[in-house]
């Protein structure tokens, strides 16, 4: 069989992974934000709250998290009488985010706690409250600090997303086993997708990289 | 209950607009301020000098409520600062009574603390659109007087690091300024300044000290210019005034030995 | 069954107790995997540092290349290539092998960077005081650079034998039976998935625990200004 016949089956993979990476890195960063500054919080609630998230999703494997999610968590809703069946796409949108944001949290937490002190107290002599001092003065600082690692989170991320294939998702990764398992012509298929992920990687990169210039672009003034 | 604040509104012009009755600032076992004593007047222009360590920018800190106190009471027009009423009783103040006792002080930094992030003129219009809700173009139109103030109309779209030390420290007081405070508190302004850059602030605190209304709080090392700016000098020793009078009598009969030997040191540092 | 052991579905207590010895071997599996990846991304690593610094460019770029693309592709894809790709060129290993040598390129090009930047962070000063001193290129590695060195990087890649751990269950897609494939199977023929899986989770995160003060530890008391090599 021709290689280029396998491109099309490859490539609705590719939008399936395309799609999973952007959602999952957009939901992920969210979580990122909330429990990175919940970890900062005075709260202890919030605080405790944050801790046992950025610790329980960081500490364990993301596999082991993906079939929780899938293959445990049912069980358990069925037990509390919840229905917490979800499509793969779900599970893996969820499972995802969840792991990504765990790792994120903790960059926002440093970004914001690298602030410099005297920033913050700029903006208590000028009278701001602090969640406006949250907002205007330490995150505009602190998030050009956090893009380069989110970079590496984003890329992470999209590599990850072929362990939702496990779970039956239709992604690149899926493909190419279907497709292998079809025409035993491992060595194509594999060697074709490797650099398909390698060229989403670089777009990937591409963009974190972009998006760091513009939410940085205070810094480049004039340089 | 007319009565007493009519009787309180009265004594507010007489009174002095900051009060340290019995302040102690303690680091660990550090002292900082050893039951400080101390009285500025509305208007009144007061320095404060003294050796490193002494609790000159505690003062300034304690004031401007980034470092709170351990004991005694500090007013602020006859309030409390770091205390509310309940009834006859004094308590530690929350947040509102904070925010609110700030609004009368400005602050200027040493290392300047301007945001990196914004424009000369988005630092000047930033805190009155936030806090005190000013709508952005009358900011705007301020922010650009203050500019015009400290000279510096024509750097108004630039960014913090494109300005040079001097012309970024103008911008702090401009910063300051425009939150249109009662006091101004000066926490030594030209210490991290390259020397030629230092004149030019100084020039622009100086026609601040002209404004009658104004309270002004220095702390520096820069000694002849508090002899011109200052009614009144007070040296501050081991988290107290040691010493303090009009600028020619400090600067020119020291009682204090202590003050002697501070002045001799700063004044003729090559003996 | 499996390894031998019954479990018992009497109570969820008694299912969960009587299971634990099973993931213990799956456990066994997990950890070797780890040590063997590990060691091998630590060589292969090496490797990679090297060539990244060879002498001309023509040998410099291309190991860039070569390490910018293992990191960007994931692992998953890197062990089904190695798995089905290795025997069509006369090479079959057993799955296990497979799995840690997979993990051991993939994360070679993580120690290459950690080797490489920890080398760089030894400050130039260091390398200029030495040829003051007239010390010969050898010996300024040897005494100068690498005790200085060796203590940035063993903390970071401490940091990624845990991340090698914790990539281990993916190796279950070969047929490697490390500890999640194992809780998989219980949960496949008892219907039971929850009790095996959040041991599993409960078991990686005990272990994730102990690894980050271990490397914590490693990271305060390892002499910043240089170890002795003696």
């Amino acid at each position: 069989m021709e290689w280029t016949s396998y491109l099309a089956p490859l490539a609705q993979g590719a939008w399936v992974t395309a799609q999973l990476t952007v959602y999952s890195t957009i939901l992920g960063g969210l979580f990122a934000f909330a429990f990175g500054l919940g970890k900062l919080s005075h709260n202890p609630l919030l605080k405790g709250f944050s801790v046992a998230y950025i610790e329980i999703f960081r500490g364990t494997s993301l596999l082991v998290q993906l079939f929780w999610i899938y293959f445990a968590l049912p069980i358990l809703g069925q037990a509390i009488g919840l229905d917490l069946r979800f499509p793969p796409v779900a599970a893996g949108v969820a499972a995802l985010a969840l792991n990504i944001g765990a790792y994120g949290a903790e960059v926002v937490r440093g970004a914001v706690q690298a602030v410099p002190r005297e920033q913050y107290e700029a903006a208590t002599a000028l009278n701001f409250t602090g969640r406006k001092r949250l907002w205007r003065i330490t995150l505009p600082q602190a998030i050009p600090e956090m893009m380069p690692t989110f970079g590496n989170l984003a890329v992470q991320n999209l590599k990850d997303t072929a362990l939702v294939s496990l779970i039956s998702l239709g992604d690149m990764a899926f493909r190419a086993e279907q497709i292998r398992n079809f025409t035993q012509d491992s060595v194509t298929v594999y060697t074709l997708v490797l650099f398909m992920y390698f060229g989403m990687a670089l777009v990937v990169t591409a963009c974190m990289k972009l998006l760091e210039r513009y939410v940085g672009r205070w810094r480049a003034a004039g340089r | 209950m007319n009565n007493a604040t009519e009787i309180r509104d009265a004594t507010e012009s007489s009174d002095p607009i900051i009060k340290f009755d019995k302040v102690v600032k303690r680091f660990g076992d550090h002292v900082v301020l050893d039951e400080l004593d101390f009285e500025v007047q509305r208007g009144e222009k007061v320095t404060i000098i003294g050796p490193s360590g002494s609790g000159k920018s505690t003062v300034l800190r304690v004031l401007m409520t980034l470092e709170p106190i351990n004991d005694g009471v500090v007013y602020v027009g006859g309030e409390p600062l770091w205390h509310q009423r309940r009834g006859d009783e004094l308590i530690p103040a929350g947040e509102p009574h904070l925010r609110e006792m700030r609004s009368h002080m400005g602050m200027v930094f040493q290392q300047f603390n301007l945001f990196p992030h914004m424009t000369v003129l988005r630092n000047l219009t930033e805190a009155p659109v936030q806090v005190l809700g000013i709508n952005k173009a009358e900011a705007k139109k301020r922010g650009m007087e203050l500019l015009e103030m400290v000279g510096l109309t024509d750097q108004a779209d630039k960014y913090p690091h494109q300005l040079s030390g001097g012309q970024q420290q103008r911008v702090g007081i401009a910063r300051a300024l425009a939150m249109r405070p009662k006091v101004m508190l000066f926490d030594e302004p030209t210490s991290a300044l390259d020397p030629e850059l230092v004149g030019e602030v100084l020039n622009v605190i100086r026609s601040l000290a002209d404004e009658h209304d104004l309270t002004m709080l220095l702390v520096t090392h820069e000694m002849h210019f508090a002899r011109q700016v200052s009614d009144r000098i007070c040296f501050f020793d081991q988290g107290r005034i040691k010493e303090q009078g009009k600028p020619e009598d400090i600067f020119t009969a020291p009682k204090e030995e202590r003050t002697k030997a501070f002045l001799k040191a700063v004044l003729d540092p090559d003996d | 069954m499996f390894f031998g052991i019954e479990w018992d579905t009497s109570s969820q207590w008694a299912f969960a107790v009587s299971i634990f010895p099973i993931l213990l071997h799956g456990l066994v599996i997990t950890l070797e995997a780890t040590v063997v990846g590990f060691f091998i991304a630590l060589a292969l690593g090496l490797v990679l540092a090297a060539l990244k610094s060879a002498p001309t460019r023509f040998i410099r770029w291309p190991a860039k290349l070569l390490t910018e693309f293992i990191r960007d592709t994931p692992l998953l894809i890197q062990l089904f290539f190695l798995f089905y790709v290795l025997p069509e060129f006369g090479l079959t290993l057993p799955a296990f092998l497979t799995g840690a040598l997979a993990l051991g390129v993939q994360y070679s090009a993580y120690t290459s960077e950690v080797y490489r930047g920890g080398l760089e962070a030894v400050a130039s000063g260091q390398r200029e005081a030495a040829r003051a001193l007239n010390l010969a290129p050898a010996r300024t590695f040897t005494h100068i650079i690498l005790p200085q060195a060796i203590p940035r990087i063993i903390p970071a890649l401490g940091n990624y034998l845990v991340s090698i751990m914790k990539d281990v269950p993916v190796l279950g897609v070969v047929t490697v039976l490390e500890m999640l494939g194992v809780a998989r199977i219980i949960g496949d023929r008892t219907g039971g998935y929850l009790i095996p899986l959040t041991m599993v989770g409960g078991i990686y995160l005990i272990l994730t625990i102990i690894a980050s003060l271990g490397v914590r530890y490693l990271d305060t008391h390892l002499p910043k200004r240089g170890l002795s090599l003696k």
